[in-house]
């Protein structure tokens, strides 16, 4: 065995651990700062995955996506919001953690059933593309994934819009929510500096 | 354009002459460069520390260091060693791993992005096809660390330098990208081999400066907030936070931030020398030089010639760049918070968008300026 392929069992061995224990840390742990940066180590060790199988812009991407923006705006709300508070005790907490594990079995099942019936193995000569899937990724989403492609830009487009109407209240006259007016007096008191009321 | 030391290849060979086999040389090679980076790295930030220390005294008409070594040059390394053996404090009501890993991930990812930095054709670690994308992608890393810093601090001031911090660096690198994209769209290439080559056809009139001053300036700026210099330093703001995430920190873990901070500044200062200052480029091309004095480009002189003034030209170009960010650090006062968000949002990332847009026009209509 040489010395490449040892190396990528080990490290392959080491990220799908880090995957695992991660994930499992991210639903079990309580806390939910640890949950949210123990996500951020998941995200990180799916890049590496990409990198063991040549796809180095797709991981550099997941970086850059997943723990440079969704992570850091996961942390950033939590922390935002971070009241130590004792949340209530639920009664049937039990019961509704042996329904949710079971539907996660049962999805974990169905994923294990269509890893081992679908067939793998790719059969074309362009099996590794390395340092050139960056052009290809583009040319690809240029043409045969145009649309796809300009529909997710929609959607993103969509939630930027949803966002500022949730942040800007104040624009509009009436609550979208409840179609009540807006009590406008609120609106004026936050959006004003704070320096300027103890003056 | 092949042409340059081959470094690795000649080890090799070297190696290969003892007997020993052509993957026991590559193991032995590998770890050389890093070593290598790691040190110019540290160096690079004792240098910069002293340079901050004797200019800001300037400014200010004060002498500055002046005892330990002449002029000073051995204050920084009094300071590492100073830092090295203070005690390593964690607060009683922090939160012990978190508090460790914070300064970790700052570091780290700062360090790994050095990967791509070439001092010449073939003098960079790794060239690898993503290049400067992943240094975009490494830079986003850091925020996290800061948050945990602030947050495991277990004290106000450093929660809200750590929330300040990452919406400083969230806002400031979209326009980093954009700006980074312009350059990329001239070159056809990710790569900081292809984008520094792409600008050594005609010396200093090929530099990226001339076809992207906008560019230029907006990178500038977010490169400055990224690196969280005055005027751009709010997380850690004395006055107003105390130091902000590092409140709590001592020792080696404050010093963890400290090094990242420098070594983030030269990186930054390197990164703008390789993408609007011609890189490794000297300001006349060094084919007319060797031309004027009879030389073939091949020949053994030359090439030492070539990748030593490589490397001055780029370690030159970056410190003059130091140089500027430490004035600007001495002799501007802060922004305020909404005046920082402000400037990202709503004129550094228009700004920019629109620069890309024009660099776009321009190369479908100049392809032979704009096209690489």
């Amino acid at each position: 065995m040489s010395i490449a392929i040892t190396t990528q069992i080990i490290c392959f061995t080491v990220l799908s651990l880090v995957i695992l224990i991660g994930a499992l840390g991210v639903v079990l742990l309580e806390s939910i700062v640890y949950s949210a940066f123990l996500l951020g180590g998941v995200f990180m060790s799916v890049a590496g995955l990409y990198l063991l199988l040549n796809a180095s812009f797709v991981a550099a991407a997941q970086v850059l996506v997943y723990v440079g923006a969704v992570n850091v705006l996961i942390i950033f709300a939590i922390m935002l919001v971070n009241k130590k508070e004792d949340l209530k005790p639920i009664n049937d907490i039990k019961s509704r953690r042996i329904i949710s594990t079971s539907i996660c079995l049962t999805l974990l099942s169905l994923l294990i059933r269509v890893d081992l019936t679908n067939v793998w193995s790719l059969s074309s000569p362009q099996n590794s593309i390395g340092e050139e899937s960056t052009i290809r990724i583009g040319e690809h989403l240029f043409s045969d994934y145009l649309l796809p492609f300009e529909v997710a830009s929609v959607l993103l487009l969509m939630a930027m819009i949803g966002a500022i109407v949730l942040a800007r209240r104040d624009v509009m006259s009436k609550d979208i929510s409840t179609g009540l007016p807006v009590d406008q007096e609120l609106i004026e008191k936050s959006s004003e500096p704070l320096l300027t009321n103890k003056n | 354009m092949e042409y340059g030391l081959d470094l690795e290849y000649s080890f090799n060979e070297f190696l290969k002459g003892f007997g020993l086999s052509s993957e026991i040389a590559h193991l032995i090679w590998l770890p050389l460069p890093m070593l290598l980076v790691l040190v110019a790295a540290v160096v690079g930030v004792l240098v910069t520390v002293w340079l901050e220390r004797k200019i800001s005294a300037a400014a200010q008409q004060r002498i500055g260091p002046e005892y330990a070594g002449a002029l000073g040059v051995l204050q920084p390394i009094a300071d590492g060693l100073k830092l090295l053996v203070k005690e390593d404090i964690i607060p009683a009501k922090a939160d012990g791993i978190l508090f460790t890993a914070g300064p970790i991930l700052v570091l780290v990812p700062v360090i790994l992005s050095w990967l791509i930095v070439p001092f010449g054709q073939n003098l960079l670690i790794s060239n690898v096809g993503i290049g400067i994308f992943l240094w975009i992608a490494l830079s986003s890393i850091q925020p996290i660390g800061l948050l945990m810093s602030g947050y495991a601090s277990n004290n106000k001031y450093s929660l809200l330098g750590g929330l300040r911090a990452a919406a400083q660096s969230i806002s400031y690198e979209i326009p980093l990208a954009l700006s980074v994209l312009a350059i990329v769209l001239m070159t056809n290439s990710l790569s900081t081999v292809d984008i520094v080559n792409q600008q050594s056809g005609a010396g200093i009139l090929s530099w990226n400066i001339w076809r992207q001053p906008v560019g230029f300036i907006v990178f500038w700026i977010c490169a400055l907030a990224e690196c969280e210099r005055l005027p751009f330093d709010l997380p850690e703001a004395e006055e107003e936070l105390v130091a902000g995430y590092q409140t709590e920190y001592a020792g080696m873990k404050f010093a963890l931030f400290y090094l990242g901070s420098y070594i983030n500044l030269i990186l930054s200062a390197l990164l703008v020398s390789i993408l609007y200052l011609g890189g490794w480029g000297f300001p006349i091309p060094v084919e007319l030089i060797a031309k004027f004095l009879n030389l073939p480009i091949n020949a053994p002189f030359i090439q030492v010639f070539t990748a030593s003034i490589g490397i001055v030209m780029t370690v030159l170009k970056a410190y003059l760049l130091v140089f500027i960010a430490i004035l600007l650090r001495w002799t501007t006062p802060r922004v305020r918070i909404d005046q920082l968000l402000d400037l990202g949002w709503k004129f550094l990332l228009p700004i920019s968008l629109a620069n890309l847009l024009i660099t776009a026009g321009l190369k479908l209509a100049f392809p032979q300026f704009f096209g690489g």
